[in-house]
C-alpha cells in the first residue's frame, strides 16, 4: 500500500494522504506529446545513420530515448510545480492538479532516468547512453533549474535538450557523432526558439504572471518578432544543408526549400502583426505550422534516404 | 489496538491500476532482456 506522509516528516502530526494517482497520471508526467516528437526524431536519426542496427535493438533504443526524455519531463514537472500551478496551460498537470505528490514525481523521474540510461548502455552502446544521460541532465538541470528562470535566452540554449534525439538515434547506430548528425541537431536547435516564442507571444501573460523571463515579457513583442524571423530563416536554410552536403537529394532540397519558404512567410505574418494584438492569430498559426514543419522535414529526409537506398540497391533502375 | 488505514474505493481502484501497470512494465522488461539476450548470443555465434 502506498501511504504518503505528505506534510509531517517528523511524525508529529496525524495527517496522512493515500495516493489516488492512476497509472495515467504517471504517464502524463512523461509529457507524452513532447515524447512523440522525441520518438519521431530519434527514429529519424536511427534511419538516416549509415550502417545497420537490428530492428528490435533499434526499437529498444528508441524506447530508451523516449523514456529518458519522459524522465526529464517528470523532473521538469517536479521542479516547476510552483509555476505550473499558476499558468493556465499547465495548471492541470498531475502535481499542481493534486493527483501526484512532488516527491513521487522526483522518484519516478530519477528511477526512469537511471533505467533508460543503463539499458541503453547495456543493450546498444555506452556512448549513446552517456549522451542520453547528458541530455536528461541538460533539460532537467541546465534548462529547468538554471536557465528557465534566469534569462530570456532560456529557450535558445535549453532547446539543445530537445535537439539531441536525432543525434542520439544516430549514435545508437554508429557509436559516435558526425557532421550529418550535427546538422540534424542544428535543424531542431534553430527551430525551437521560433516555435516556442510564437507560443510565448500568445501566452506571455501566463509567463509574466509567474516571473519566467520569456523574451516577449523582457524584450517586448517587437524584439521577439525580429528574433522569430531570424531563427526561422536560419532554420529554413539549415534544413537545406543536407542536400548541399550531398547526404540528401535535390528532391529533398526542393521540398525543404518550399516548407522553409512557408515557414518564413508565417514568421513574416507574425512580424507584421500589430503590437498588442489580442487574438494573435498569426502567432497561433505559426506555432501550429512549426510542428507540421518539423515533422515534414524529418519525414522528407527519411523518405529521401529510403528512395536513395532503394535506387542504390536496385542498381539505379 | 492497532490503528489501521481504511482505503476508500477510489484509492483501491487507483492502487489496482498502478499495480497492473507496474506488473506489465516488469513483464515487458523480462521479455526485453530475454529477446536482447537471444539477439546478442545470435550475433556472437
Amino acid at each position: 500500500m502506498t501511504v504518503i506522509d505528505n506534510h509531517d516528516a517528523l511524525g508529529t502530526g496525524a495527517e496522512f494522504r493515500l495516493s489516488e494517482a492512476s497509472a495515467g497520471d504517471f504517464f502524463e508526467l512523461l509529457k507524452p506529446r513532447v515524447m512523440s516528437l522525441v520518438v519521431f526524431t530519434a527514429f529519424a536519426g536511427l534511419v538516416l545513420a549509415p550502417g545497420h542496427i537490428n530492428p528490435i535493438l533499434g526499437f529498444i533504443a528508441v524506447l530508451c530515448i523516449a523514456v529518458g526524455a519522459g524522465a526529464s519531463g517528470a523532473l521538469n514537472m517536479w521542479y516547476d510545480a510552483d509555476i505550473d500551478a499558476v499558468m493556465t496551460r499547465t495548471a492541470n498537470r498531475p502535481i499542481p492538479g493534486g493527483r501526484i505528490l512532488p516527491n513521487e514525481a522526483l522518484g519516478f523521474g530519477l528511477i526512469l532516468s537511471c533505467f533508460s540510461v543503463a539499458i541503453l548502455g547495456l543493450v546498444i552502446n555506452w556512448f549513446s547512453a552517456g549522451l542520453l544521460a547528458f541530455t536528461i541532465f541538460f533539460y532537467a538541470v541546465v534548462y529547468t533549474m538554471w536557465l528557465k528562470r534566469s534569462t530570456p535566452q532560456n529557450i535558445v540554449i535549453g532547446g539543445a535538450a530537445g535537439a539531441f534525439p536525432p543525434m542520439l538515434g544516430w549514435a545508437c547506430v554508429t557509436g559516435g557523432v558526425s557532421i550529418e548528425s550535427i546538422v540534424l541537431f542544428m535543424i531542431i536547435f534553430l527551430w525551437t526558439p521560433a516555435h516556442f516564442w510564437a507560443l510565448a507571444l500568445f501566452k506571455m501573460r501566463d509567463y509574466g504572471a509567474v516571473g519566467v523571463p520569456m523574451l516577449p515579457n523582457v524584450a517586448g513583442e517587437a524584439t521577439t518578432k525580429n528574433h522569430i524571423v531570424v531563427y526561422t530563416v536560419l532554420t529554413a536554410v539549415t534544413a537545406v544543408v543536407p542536400t548541399m552536403m550531398g547526404s540528401a537529394s535535390l528532391a529533398y532540397g526542393a521540398v525543404a526549400a518550399v516548407l522553409g519558404a512557408i515557414f518564413i512567410i508565417c514568421s513574416i505574418a507574425v512580424w507584421r502583426m500589430p503590437d498588442g494584438d489580442e487574438k494573435m492569430a498569426p502567432a497561433k498559426k505559426m506555432f501550429a505550422y512549426s510542428i507540421v514543419y518539423l515533422f515534414a522535414i524529418f519525414s522528407a529526409l527519411m523518405v529521401d534516404h529510403l528512395v536513395l537506398w532503394l535506387t542504390a540497391s536496385t542498381g539505379g533502375l | 489496538m492497532i490503528d489501521t488505514v481504511k482505503l476508500t474505493d477510489a484509492q483501491k481502484k487507483s492502487r489496482r491500476g498502478r499495480n497492473i501497470a507496474l506488473g506489465l512494465v516488469l513483464a515487458g522488461l523480462v521479455v526485453l532482456f530475454y529477446v536482447v539476450t537471444l539477439i546478442k548470443f545470435g550475433v556472437g555465434s
